[in-house]
């Protein structure tokens, strides 16, 4: 009865191995010959491959950038521009999208009927329209609005005209504004890893600080006999002072801001949805108040479901800066394909691009995974 | 003995004055917040009635009338609609093109039939309707002019990308999938790396690399038309994706099954087709009919590769001359269809997700 019990011997599974062996022999065909034939397509067009490229100047502009910049730039600087470029758009979209889809997928949850219908609508409206006609349209509605001469004021201090978004800005230079915005970031870390303190109270501690560094920083680095504030005012045709946003960025953030609320929103709504009954009603008995039962019971409960798919939908928003070229925002998409127009570097290019996106990614995965695995209950 | 009836009998429904008084009125607030949005929705829909239909124009010739206009011009619609609809496609072979895109939403309403949801009925519907689409639009194999593909345009375009991409990754992602689990390491990671790769990567980046860097890898007999290169790269993203909706699907099916059909003595293949993939299929079907809707979605970005799809013939209707001023209208048109079959098809999603949580409870 013993060698019953015992195993087969373990039989070389042959048809496994062919198998396997074909498929990677295909792979390795479709790869050299791939090569080849690029080779030979280059040679044909008299192109030669590497990267020596990156250091010539481009001799071309485009519409947006963070940083200076001038049409002798060098490839490398000006690939450099394109990923700041989408990197502040993404992050932009993502903050603002992410505060909005909460307010609306809250909203949406909500057991007023008003509240809810009106959130309802919003989403519906937002998620079943292409995010690329959603864009055109908003471009479209902004370069038709009227000039500096007529704009669209809000308290005099922020205007809205077909060159863009006018808003009131530190008077400092750019240094000083990004070491700002460097000490803003380094705020937030240092406060998210405090221990003792409640979210809210290190959101306050959060503003404080980076309101407080801003008035600090514009009243002692402003120029002489100027005020701190640099607010803009129309001086003839066009607009000085303050800062301006141009109309591509304008309608690139509204677009995916509105487009990744309604989504943001559903996933809000689904991880409310997931709150047990019980917990809610026990809130209600010990007599807290809705706001406090939202944000004390409900909100850490929902967010261990709402964290996971929030992270795809990052992830996807971050993808959809690429549209930008549709409309001639110079994101790293743009740049890439004008890069690959002009100096015909195709296969080097289209591998930075797919590299920087992996890295984006990656990225992304990475700290959407720390925030799992600190929201995960303890003891699970 | 108690009355079985009246202790199972569901609770009665509240009246809508209950409803209004515990949903829209129940404190101080909820009041405030009742009015507010509600005047919020009302002005909303005043808005939108009052430009859309209240002031507008309509069907007129030409775009004199429209400058008084208080609200939407919609002659621009009346006059462009076929450039939105069918592109640059011959104008008197225009009924072929509509016949074509009609065949194509038929397709697609009827696979929400239950009658056709076998791996067998939706395949040979698909195949059909893309068939009677192709046939229509092309026109030579059945002996009607010929009509080449630079020339389709406008819904039928994107119609005819909607159609190819799913009918072409739907077999794909099973594919994918199949090989994702498989026992074999080589095959399984390959094929991981590969799903992993692009799923990481903008479908733009995709689309962009077959339209001009394919050319450069390949042989020139192996180019095809740019048209074709594209639907296959967004087909492969598709079945990406779609792999991963299986993937679920599989998950959620016990190993006692497949160990019921080798006890029966069932080939691999038999265990495959009979057992597994039909409840795969129904697992995966929330999943699938959210895939096909982003799809649809998703086809819209191609005008950025170089594509007469709707998007640029609406860009192209209102173009630079008399009806420049009119973009909204156009957009509005444009946004409208695909909202409707958005929605509807969204809809549909959930309603079919709902029923299938509770058949599963």
């Amino acid at each position: 009865m013993a060698d019953l019990a015992i195993a087969p011997p373990k039989r070389l599974d042959v048809r496994g191995l062919v198998v396997q062996a074909v498929f990677l022999t295909l792979v390795v065909i479709v790869v050299v010959s791939a090569v080849t034939s690029a080779r030979t397509n280059l040679d044909a067009m008299g192109l030669s491959s590497g990267f020596a490229f990156l250091d010539r100047a481009t001799g071309w502009s485009y519409s947006f950038s963070l940083l200076e910049r001038t049409i002798d730039d060098s490839y490398r600087w000006t690939l450099f521009i394109g990923f700041l470029n989408t990197l502040f758009l993404g992050v932009v979209s993502i903050i603002l999208a992410t505060i909005l889809g909460f307010a609306v997928g809250t909203a949406r949850d909500a057991t007023n009927l008003a509240t809810q219908s009106a959130a309802a609508i919003f989403i519906q409206t937002f998620r079943n329209i292409p995010l690329i006609l959603q864009l055109v349209f908003w471009y479209a509605v902004l370069i038709h609005m009227p000039g500096p001469r007529q704009a669209l004021s809000v308290m005099d201090a922020l205007f809205l005209s077909n060159r863009g978004l006018m808003l009131p800005g530190l008077n400092v230079s750019a240094a000083a504004g990004t070491g700002l915005v460097a000490f803003a970031i380094l705020a937030a870390i240092v406060l998210a890893r405090w221990p003792g303190l409640s979210f809210i109270k290190k959101c306050l501690l959060w503003l404080a600080a980076t309101v407080a560094s801003c008035v600090v920083v514009a009243l002692a680095l402003s120029p002489e006999g100027e005020s701190a504030l640099s607010l803009p005012a129309l001086k003839g045709l066009r607009f000085r002072g303050g800062v301006n946003v141009p109309i591509e960025l304008v309608a690139m953030v509204v677009a995916i801001t509105l487009y990744g609320a309604a989504y943001i929103a559903e996933v809000v709504r689904g991880g409310l949805q997931e709150v047990p009954r019980g917990l809610i009603e026990a809130g209600r008995a010990l007599g807290l108040h809705e706001g406090l039962i939202w944000l004390k019971i409900k909100m850490p409960m929902a967010l261990r479901t709402i964290v996971p798919p929030l992270g795809n939908q990052w992830v996807f928003l971050m993808k959809a800066t690429t549209i930008g070229v549709a409309i001639g925002f110079s994101d790293l998409f743009m740049i890439v394909s004008t890069s690959i127009t002009q100096s015909g570097q195709t296969l080097e290019l289209i591998g930075i691009l797919m590299a920087v996106f992996l890295l984006i990614n990656f990225t992304l995965a990475q700290l959407i995974n720390l925030l799992n695995a600190r929201l995960r209950l303890k003891g699970h | 003995m108690t009355d079985i009836a009246a202790v199972v009998s569901a609770p009665p429904k509240p009246s809508l004055l209950e409803v209004l008084r515990s949903r829209a009125f129940a404190t101080k607030t909820d009041s405030l917040l009742t009015v507010v949005f509600l005047a919020l929705i009302l002005y909303l829909v005043y808005l939108a009635l009052d430009w859309a239909l209240f002031g507008a124009v309509w069907g007129a010739d030409s775009a004199d009338l429209c400058p008084q206009a208080e609200g939407a011009c919609w002659s621009v619609v009346a006059a462009r609609h076929r450039l939105i609809l069918f592109g640059l496609y011959p104008y008197e072979l225009h009924w072929r093109s509509t016949l074509a895109c009609v065949s194509i939403v038929a397709t697609v309403i009827l696979s929400c039939l239950p009658y056709f949801w076998t791996a067998r009925r939706l395949s040979a519907l698909w195949i059909v309707g893309f068939a009677a689409y192709y046939l229509l639009m092309e026109g030579s194999p059945i002996g009607l002019e010929q009509v080449t593909t630079d020339q389709w345009g406008g819904l039928s375009l994107t119609l005819f990308l909607f159609a190819s991409v799913v009918l072409l990754g739907m077999p794909m992602g099973l594919g994918l999938a199949l090989a994702r689990r498989s026992k074999l390491p080589v095959i399984s990671l390959g094929v991981s790396i590969l799903i992993d790769f692009i799923r990481s990567l903008p479908l733009l980046t995709t689309l962009f690399t077959a339209a001009v860097v394919v050319p450069i890898l390949l042989p020139d007999w192996l180019h095809g038309d740019k048209i074709w290169r594209v639907i296959v790269a967004f087909a492969l993203f598709f079945a990406c994706y779609q792999a991963e909706v299986f993937r679920g699907g599989f998950q959620a099916i016990h190993k006692g099954q497949f160990e019921a059909g080798m006890a029966l003595g069932l080939s691999a293949w038999r265990i495959m087709d009979k057992i597994v993939l039909p409840q795969v299929f129904r697992h995966a079907l929330p999943g699938t009919i959210n895939m096909v809707v982003v799809t649809f979605k998703e086809t819209a970005i191609v005008i950025i590769i170089g594509f007469f799809d709707i998007l640029a013939s609406a860009n192209a209707a209102f173009g630079t001359g008399e009806w420049a001023p009119y973009f909204l209208e156009v957009y509005a048109f444009v946004g409208l269809i695909y909202w409707v079959f958005i929605f509807s098809l969204s809809q549909y999603g959930e309603y079919l997700k709902r029923r299938m949580t509770v058949a599963a409870r």
